[in-house]
């Protein structure tokens, strides 16, 4: 089967101890591209890489190269070859044997030659001294490394390993180069040469290129597609320009440059409401009084003077810091924070007013609008959720059968270990203008989306605590308990 | 009075005890061997030592054999220990089986050497040259798998999978990475074997009934004979050739990085 796709990832999904890092990924790399994997660490993207590779074996799904199932394949049968995150370079071999490594093992065809009974005889040598000589000369000269064949390893600087790293790799002739977060060991600097050299490679080299990375930055830099991952999860495949302009979601946007992010109700076809404020937009489609976040990129403001006629918004300027080649001026907008950039600066407590250009709101579907949980009574007024046992106002038998439903703002966190009845980890926490929406992650992986006012970090092990007549419980019949919630 | 007044407990002062361990338990008798080696059994100055020791022809072969029981042994237990030491590095329970495998040093060699005696002796079996190698294998074996376990269970994984990104099979991961990445394990194991192995006494006469007689059991039997000269000469040699081990596991040891040896 011929196609197009060199790399085809089809529903692969990798659980390890239970937990699933890869969920359900579909992926098609075309030839000569150069796809990168971005998302925040442990969103799996490694992971994926190391499907690719052949190191990991994916639990469900299959992996084709080229339109063949190499699912399977160990990875040494592989025409991919991998740049480890850190170099993993041979710290007994020299930098020539560390390059020739591949080619020492590699064996090529012969020329076909008939036998006596006239059979073409297809017979495979190993590469001459001469020619791996020559192959790792011209890869070492790629990198500018020509004279650094006799060298131990350990003599190398991070740069330097890595562009050996890189000869090692690309010595083979492989069609698709895998790079597992290859800068990230590497000075602000270097960085910045080092992606510059990557593209020229990857342009003359012609081969594909699957690059991983969190740097949000280095990958809309590098790449003819990205895709950004979470959780184990695609959010979204485009280019570097789409995934900037129309992100899929409120934590595409969030994690793809700055944003301002808000929480608001799709009033009509062109018609949304947020900050207290009814705007025009481009989007349709949507139901009546749907819950939508809009995102609005900090450079999509424009400061007015607050009389003019087109200025939506009426805001005070809380701050307004130089960052270079802008300002970033942070605004309250009816109790919104509003962050601005802007080329001219304005002075903290001056009114200004704010213009959106309708096509600049991004409007996007809730993953989520409220928590719901399916679960058992635990006993009357006691409803057990993930593992807690939390007070609630139900006269239901413990037994029953429930469906839970809590609402963000109505979900409280502490980090005070002992007030709570359920724990978890703040796994994500988005800024939206007046409140942060945090998702914690209790420990048998329910994700609880909570709306507070405080800043908590990631990583952060908190509590929740939820009000007994905030918890809605409604009564759900038998059949459908063995249907998990997400 | 000045100096005690200006003492400081720094922490050079740490390295006192261990200075005098040393200097009372190995450079004092060091010194006390070379003297021994040139002195004769009235204490006057004299060579004649050295004559007695490298003309009598028993003695040279004593010691040939000690080299060759010394180089058998380290053999056996690399080629046992190597696998051993590989499987168990594979697994998180490995350093509870090593523990398992270091279990018997915990009794005294002298009691297990005695007792392998009485089982070979129960089950009938000729004690002899086999036997002897079987007590050394078996009181040295840990030596080797302990630096081997330490050394191979350290490889960073990524090296095993860049081989097999390469191109590698198992065989090639193998002997191009695995093997040459625990070189340095090797030659420490072979070192802690083959050392203890030449000078030691007691394995070989109780497993050969006496009939075998290796370097250390013939030092032993020259100081209990009241030899002194020439007891100290055949220690000097003994410790030649520690020496000499030494040298060349750091000579093979270029990169080295695992053991700083005396060269």
């Amino acid at each position: 089967m011929q196609t197009e796709n060199i790399i085809e990832l089809r529903n692969v999904s990798k659980v390890y101890d239970g937990k699933e890092v890869v969920k359900n990924t579909t992926l098609a790399v075309k030839k000569g591209e150069f796809v990168t994997l971005l998302g925040p660490s442990g969103c799996g993207k490694t992971t994926t890489l190391r499907l690719i590779a052949g190191f990991e074996k994916p639990t469900t799904g299959q992996i084709f190269f080229n339109g063949q199932d190499i699912t399977n394949l160990p990875p040494h049968k592989r025409k991919v070859n991998t740049v480890f995150q850190r170099y993993a370079l041979f710290p007994h071999l020299t930098v020539f044997g560390n390059v020739a490594f591949g080619l020492k093992l590699k064996k090529v065809e012969c020329e076909p030659y008939f036998n006596k009974k006239g059979e073409v005889v297809q017979k495979y040598r190993k590469l001459t001294k001469e020619e791996i000589r020559r192959k790792v000369d011209a890869a070492l000269k790629m990198v500018d490394l020509e004279d650094y064949g006799y060298r131990n390893v350990s003599s190398l600087s991070g740069g330097q390993m890595q562009r050996v790293a890189i000869a090692r790799a690309l010595v083979n002739e492989p069609e698709v180069l895998l790079l597992d977060e290859p800068l990230g060991a590497l000075d602000l600097k270097m960085r910045k040469d080092m992606q510059l050299e990557l593209m020229n490679m990857h342009k003359k080299l012609g081969i594909t290129f699957i690059y991983v990375t969190h740097d949000q930055e280095e990958a809309l830099t590098m790449s003819d597609k990205v895709v950004v991952m979470r959780n184990g999860a695609i959010q979204q495949i485009a280019t570097p320009e789409k995934i900037y302009d129309e992100p899929a979601n409120a934590f595409v946007a969030d994690f793809i440059g700055e944003s301002n992010i808000f929480s608001g109700i799709m009033l009509d076809d062109y018609k949304v409401f947020f900050c207290n404020t009814t705007f025009e937009c481009v989007d349709k489609g949507f139901k009546k009084r749907e819950p939508i976040d809009v995102i609005i990129r900090p450079e999509d403001i424009q400061i007015l003077s607050p009389e003019d006629p087109k200025a939506i918004l009426k805001a005070e300027v809380l701050s307004c810091v130089f960052k270079g080649d802008h300002y970033q001026i942070t605004t309250l907008a009816n109790g919104n924070e509003m962050v601005v950039h802007d080329t001219a600066s304005v002075n903290a407590g001056d009114m200004v007013g704010l213009y959106v250009k309708p096509y600049d709101l991004h409007i996007m579907h809730k993953f989520r609008i409220i928590n719901e949980i399916k679960t058992y009574m635990s006993a009357e007024n006691e409803v057990e959720i993930c593992g807690g046992y939390f007070a609630c106002v139900s006269d239901l038998p413990a037994g029953t059968p429930v469906t839970v439903k809590i609402a963000f703002a109505d979900v409280q966190i502490t980090d005070d270990e002992d007030d709570g009845v359920l724990s978890g980890t703040v796994v994500s926490s988005i800024y939206k203008g007046s409140y942060y929406q945090c998702i914690v992650r209790t420990d048998d992986y329910y994700d609880f989306f909570v709306d507070t006012k405080d800043e908590w970090l990631k990583g952060d092990r908190v509590d929740i605590i939820v009000a007994p007549d905030k918890i809605i419980i409604e009564e759900r019949a038998e059949e459908e308990a063995e249907s998990e919630t997400d | 009075m000045k100096r005690i007044k200006n003492f400081k407990l720094t922490r050079k002062v740490f390295s006192y005890p261990y200075i005098l361990f040393m200097l009372l338990f190995i450079v004092i008798p060091l010194v006390l061997i070379l003297v021994n080696a040139f002195l004769d059994a009235e204490g006057n100055l004299t060579v004649e030592n050295f004559k007695i020791f490298f003309t009598e022809r028993s003695s040279l072969i004593v010691l040939g054999n000690s080299l060759l029981v010394g180089v058998a042994t380290t053999l056996i237990c690399l080629v046992i220990a190597y696998p051993v030491a590989y499987i168990l590095s594979k697994y998180n329970s490995g350093k509870i089986l090593v523990l398992l495998f270091v279990l018997p040093m915990w009794v005294n060699f002298l009691i297990r050497t005695l007792a392998t005696k009485v089982i070979f002796v129960a089950l009938d079996v000729k004690l002899g040259i086999g036997t002897v190698l079987f007590g050394m294998v078996y009181n040295y074996l840990p030596f080797m798998i302990l630096p081997l376990h330490t050394v191979l269970s350290s490889i960073d994984k990524s090296y095993i999978e860049a081989a097999e990104d390469l191109g590698a099979d198992r065989i090639n991961v193998f002997v191009k990475t695995i093997l040459p990445l625990s070189v340095s394990g090797i030659l420490s194991g072979i070192t802690m074997v083959f050392i203890p192995t030449i000078s030691t006494f007691a394995i070989s006469q109780f497993l050969s009934n006496g009939t075998i007689f290796l370097f250390g059991d013939s030092i032993n039997m020259k100081f209990e004979q009241g030899l002194y000269g020439v007891g100290s000469i055949m220690s000097i040699v003994m410790l030649v050739f520690v020496l000499i081990s030494n040298f060349l596991m750091s000579k093979f040891n270029r990169n080295g990085a695992a053991r700083g040896t005396l060269w």
